[in-house]
């Protein structure tokens, strides 16, 4: 029972936070301070949550740095997502094989 | 079949990809701390957020009063996800004038970050429809991916397992790094949010680091708003 409790608020909270502001917000903003500060927050948000966290995501530190210095490269050549998140996977793996 | 939501269903292909293997992931945390395949899913199916689902495993596995993990999840999951208010408000922006409210209130349960970067990254308006689509193709693989890891991963061996942690970690690498390369003050912003997120960590340690992301982010956002802002003819862009 105590379960269900939990895998409600999860999901309502997590519901809400998103289709709230989606449902509020109509009138273009016209702030350009706000509009700048929307443009940039996806970058800031998705940078704060992989710097330092990708180091300690593989359980060991020389094969994360392996992984995310192949995941930069390859998405410095504009490589599509799938293969840069395989490729940082596969090399991080390959490092730990070897060694 | 609709074009746009053939469309957002071509564009979810990616996605759904990248969310196989990241949810396999996923699948393979909750059943290591006790859930059941089949509830690790529903969690999955309903909350569509990595680091949420995963911080929300681990409060509920670590036990307490019913009080206390209710208030636990509130908390964490209202910090965590908090982006994807931003994300929202964001997006909104870009919405065709068809989005009535009823769309945006089941479209809204969509919002993750790669559905976002790429709904954001459309040149047109973004309609219902295409948004279905994008969701429907994403959801399924996130979905699928969870149950599929869930089931068959603890057959992985160890160290396959662990290298696949970095898996979503890339994904974010490749949406952020190209705009970044593009635009100098993108860069910035990436490289003030970096600098944030690492002094957190090592200078304070204190402060959860769900919690420290989102303060770092809104003071990397807002520094670059306050000196790289958007001049009026690029809207949307960044």
């Amino acid at each position: 029972m105590s379960l269900a409790i939990y895998l409600v608020t999860m999901a309502l909270v997590t519901y809400l936070i998103r289709a709230v502001p989606f449902t509020l917000f109509r009138k273009k903003i016209t702030s350009r301070f706000i509009r700048s500060f929307l443009a940039y927050i996806p970058y800031a948000v998705l940078t704060a949550m992989t710097i330092p966290a990708i180091f300690y995501s593989t359980g060991d530190m020389l094969t994360a740095v392996v992984g995310t210095v192949v995941a930069l490269i390859l998405a410095y050549c504009n490589c599509p997502l799938i293969l840069v998140a395989v490729a940082a996977a596969a090399s991080a793996l390959l490092t730990g094989i070897v060694i | 079949m609709n074009g746009q939501f053939a469309k957002g269903m071509r564009h979810g292909i990616p996605i759904m990809l990248g969310y196989l293997s990241v949810s396999f992931g996923f699948g393979i945390l909750a059943v290591e701390n006790g859930f059941a395949p089949w509830v690790a899913t529903l969690i999955s199916a309903t909350n569509v957020t990595s680091a949420g689902q995963a911080s929300g495993v681990l409060t509920i596995a670590a036990g307490g009063t019913l009080l206390a993990v209710v208030l636990q999840l509130l908390i964490t999951q209202f910090v965590i996800n908090l982006r994807y208010s931003l994300m929202a408000i964001s997006l909104s922006q870009k919405l065709d004038p068809s989005f009535t409210t009823p769309h945006r209130l089941a479209a809204g349960f969509g919002i993750t970050d790669e559905i976002f970067a790429v709904a954001y990254a459309q040149p047109t308006p973004v309609t219902p429809a295409y948004m279905y689509g994008l969701i429907a193709v994403s959801w399924l693989g996130w979905v699928t991916g969870t149950a599929l890891g869930a089931v068959a991963g603890q057959l992985l061996p160890d160290m396959v397992a662990d290298a696949m942690g970095i898996l979503l970690y890339g994904m974010f690498i490749a949406i952020v790094v190209p705009p970044a390369r593009k635009e100098k003050r993108v860069l910035f912003v990436v490289l003030a949010a970096a600098g944030l997120s690492v002094l957190f960590r090592f200078a304070l340690p204190v402060i959860p680091s769900s919690l420290a992301v989102v303060i770092s982010a809104v003071v990397a956002a807002a520094l670059g708003a306050w000196w790289f802002p958007l001049q009026h003819d690029e809207e949307g862009e960044g």
